[in-house]
């Protein structure tokens, strides 16, 4: 019974904890809701410079050649300190389907760029209103032009490139197309969302200029397997959100007096914070199971994708919002840290598509299997 | 990652499963698989023979030095053992806590040749132990039990009533917490002493619980004489011997397997709802979602567990979320897979419910789930004390004389 992360991976994680702690508190995260800056560059070339980029890329194109675990551990801390980078998009996503969908000669063009941060990249998906389907993907691919919208895009406004899910008119499948987003046929426009500490940007191709990936005959399944993929690794990150919000709520209770005493003492807050305890310890239990599958390229990795996906947005949605509860008014202002967390959990969240979604998915792998 | 197996681990598993084949019988189980184990005086028998082939074996209490005839083998191998144990029908439900909870405290605070009278009997089913500790007006608040213990030369003589008593009603011998001064404070007032349920004065009587079912006690005891070479600790010193058995007690208190996500998705496939199988309402999908991974979530915490035993360390605070979940589940379960079932939701015959009864047999078996062990509540205090460091309640009791305590009914 080995069920757990290696000595190295653990080491990894205490090298990126520090790293974070000495580099990224939360007043870097506050720089960049309270100015026009996108990301925290300082940040991401330390995360770069540690060779973070290039954790999961193969060593022939550059990368350090590990893979999922590894990236697991470095995500949790990530969430843990809120890092306003691009992590998310350009290494859980972007880099991973070039390396699993891109063309020799586009594995040759940008991985070795993406491992050294040369280049920062990004998936484009939701059009719409609508959780996006194999059905309502409207933005085309055709003679190496695409045209189309997509909104939102994770740090779009100043990634290099995009891979844009798109319908390829030749075949009327859906494909991957690599974009260059520096392009003038790509216009960009960064978007309000619930939390400024990351960007996101309305992208409207034009004509513009884009390869077509491999996705052989996968289709929609590409795009599947790309998001299960992320999610074990965004719940990692939610994970490492949700015990920051409930340390900070318990750091308050211990420290805040009402009615002559701790209102750690009084149920009411000892109850809530278990339950956020309680959340958390499922979330990283089905995670776990998640990152194994990931690295074994297990069977079952589309039920443990979907359940680690739930189980880590029911957790931080609650210890994130339950946190400030703890706090009470002060939790409420601008002033407090508290709402880092608030917010990055729904972007967290919703990023690859709402629970609702990723409950179907995962009741539908229960029927597949006829567990019943 | 992995869930293997280490050299070692692989080598005792294969010789469990060998003895396990040659000694246990895969006959029929003693019970229905949704009934409480009914005390027959068959199935006891059963369950003694089997035990004492089990201790025969060194396999009835693995982690036990050899000298108390145990294995002196790990957690882990123990773990290992119950897992190639659950794949027979062996009997069990009679000796969890008195091997449990009781030996264990036996073993840390009674003399050397009470030890060697009482340790092997229990181990090999030929005695069977009970825990006297809830009374009427004492169930989480355990060290408010007011049956009294009072000197009478080497002797002591207990009066009062306890409660909730597992198995009391096939019991050889007990282990009892009661109060021998109630003029100091709560903690301070209390003595710990093993007895033998068959004196003089001690009258057990099952509980009908709302569930049908009998497994706990009423246990009467009037002008009980007990020597006073059967107290284990000092005088005044109940609630520390009694904490070694609470510290025991996780290990046997748990939930038993219960109609899970995939009896709710089975049920779902079988009624339906507007027309169409249950199944593909998103509402109920995303319900038997939050129950997968709950499902799921313990079982993953379960293997970080053993896991940590498997490399010889203490688990941990993880395994503590256990109760909090499973008990309430099984509840929150039964009750939305019989909303799922209209007005028939109410049936509880099992030839014309939905699958047998099971979850109108569940929820009613529920609720005394999340009661048993420590409430819903205090799992949750426990994890906020110990886990996550909170400060303890304002107890209003601490520097009282237990006497001048205000009492309800």
């Amino acid at each position: 019974m080995n069920f757990d992360f290696s000595e190295d991976q653990k080491m990894l994680k205490e090298q990126v904890s520090k790293f974070l702690s000495d580099n990224c508190s939360l007043d870097v995260a506050r720089d960049i809701l309270e100015s026009d800056k996108t990301y925290s560059e300082e940040v991401w070339r330390g995360l770069v410079d540690l060779g973070l980029t290039g954790t999961a890329i193969p060593e022939e194109y550059g990368g350090l050649g590990l893979g999922a675990l590894e990236l697991c551990v470095v995500a949790e801390e990530l969430g843990r300190a809120a890092a306003p980078v691009p992590f998310s998009s350009s290494v859980y996503l972007g880099t991973e389907a070039i390396v699993k969908y891109g063309t020799d000669s586009q594995k040759e063009k940008w991985l070795p760029k993406l491992a050294v941060g040369e280049l920062i990249s990004t998936f484009a998906l939701p059009e719409t209103n609508s959780e996006p389907t194999e059905k309502n993907i409207k933005t085309t691919f055709s003679n190496g032009k695409i045209n189309g919208r997509k909104i939102p895009v994770a740090d779009g406004s100043y990634a290099d490139i995009a891979i844009v899910v798109v319908k390829n008119k030749d075949d009327g499948h859906i494909a991957l197309a690599i974009a260059d987003l520096t392009s003038k046929n790509v216009k960009r426009n960064q978007i309000s969302t619930l939390d400024p500490s990351r960007d996101h940007a309305d992208v409207i191709f034009e004509n513009s200029d884009a390869e077509l990936m491999d996705t052989g005959d996968e289709g929609w399944g590409a795009i599947e397997n790309i998001l299960n993929y992320a999610a074990v690794l965004m719940a990692f990150e939610q994970i490492g959100g949700a015990e920051a919000s409930l340390n900070m709520a318990k750091e308050y209770a211990l420290d805040r007096y009402a009615f002559g005493r701790q209102i750690g003492s009084y149920q009411a807050i000892k109850h809530k914070l278990a339950d956020m305890y309680v959340k958390i310890e499922l979330a990283r239990s089905n995670s776990y199971y998640g990152a194994m599958m990931l690295n074994d390229g297990g069977a079952d990795l589309k039920i443990a994708a979907a359940a680690s996906r739930v189980a880590a947005t029911d957790a931080y949605n609650f210890a994130a919002q339950e946190s400030i509860q703890t706090h009470g008014g002060i939790g409420f202002t601008w002033e407090a840290d508290t709402q880092f967390f608030y917010r990055r959990s729904q972007v967290l969240g919703l990023a690859l598509g709402s629970s609702i979604t990723w409950k179907n998915k995962l009741v539908n792998q229960l029927e597949e299997k006829n567990i019943s | 990652m992995d869930f293997n197996d280490t050299k070692e681990e692989a080598d005792f598993r294969e010789e469990v499963k060998l003895w396990l084949k040659e000694n246990a019988s895969k006959g029929e189980k003693v019970g229905g698989r949704y009934d409480a184990i009914d005390v027959q005086e068959d199935a006891l028998s059963r369950a003694r023979d089997w035990q004492a082939k089990k201790a025969e074996a060194g396999y009835a209490a693995i982690t036990w030095p050899k000298e108390f005839g145990g294995l002196g083998g790990t957690a882990i191998q123990s773990v290992i053992y119950s897992q190639e144990e659950a794949k027979y029908n062996v009997p069990t439900g009679f000796f969890e806590i008195g091997l449990g909870m009781c030996i264990p405290t036996m073993m840390a605070w009674a003399t050397k040749e009470q030890n060697e009278r009482f340790v092997k009997p229990a181990l090999y089913g030929e005695e069977v132990w009970c825990q006297l500790f809830s009374e009427p007006s004492a169930g989480s608040d355990v060290a408010g039990v007011r049956t009294k213990a009072e000197k009478d030369g080497d002797d002591w003589i207990i009066n009062g009533q306890k409660v909730w008593t597992s198995g009391a009603h096939f019991s050889d011998f007990g282990i009892i917490v009661v109060r021998t001064d109630p003029n100091v404070a709560k903690h301070k007032g209390l003595s710990f002493f093993f007895l033998d349920m068959k004196s003089e004065g001690i009258e057990v009587k099952p509980i009908r619980q709302l569930s049908g079912g009998a497994n706990f006690n009423e246990v009467f005891f009037t002008d009980v004489r007990v020597p006073d070479t059967q107290r284990l600790g000092d005088v005044g010193q109940g609630w520390k011997v009694a904490l070694t058995t609470l510290m025991n007690e996780r290990l046997a208190i748990g939930v038993p397997k219960s109609a899970d996500y995939s009896s709710l998705t089975r049920a779902a496939k079988e009624v339906d709802l507007n027309d169409q199988p249950a199944i593909k309402n998103d509402l109920v999908r995303s319900k038997i979602a939050d129950w997968y991974i709950q499902a799921e979530g313990l079982k993953y915490t379960k293997m970080r567990t053993l896991t940590a035993l498997s490399k010889g360390e203490t688990p941990g605070p993880e395994s503590s979320i256990g109760k909090i979940v499973s008990a309430p589940k099984m509840q929150d379960l039964a009750s939305f897979a019989m909303d799922l079932q209209g007005a028939a939701g109410i049936i509880n015959d099992s030839e014309i419910a939905l699958l047998h009864s099971i979850f109108q047999s569940q929820w009613l078996s529920a609720a005394g789930y999340r009661i048993a062990g420590g409430t819903d509540e205090i799992l949750r205090n426990i994890v906020a004390e110990r886990v996550l460091g909170l400060p303890q309640d304002v107890r209003v009791d601490k520097s009282v004389p237990f006497n001048e305590l205000p009492s309800g009914r």
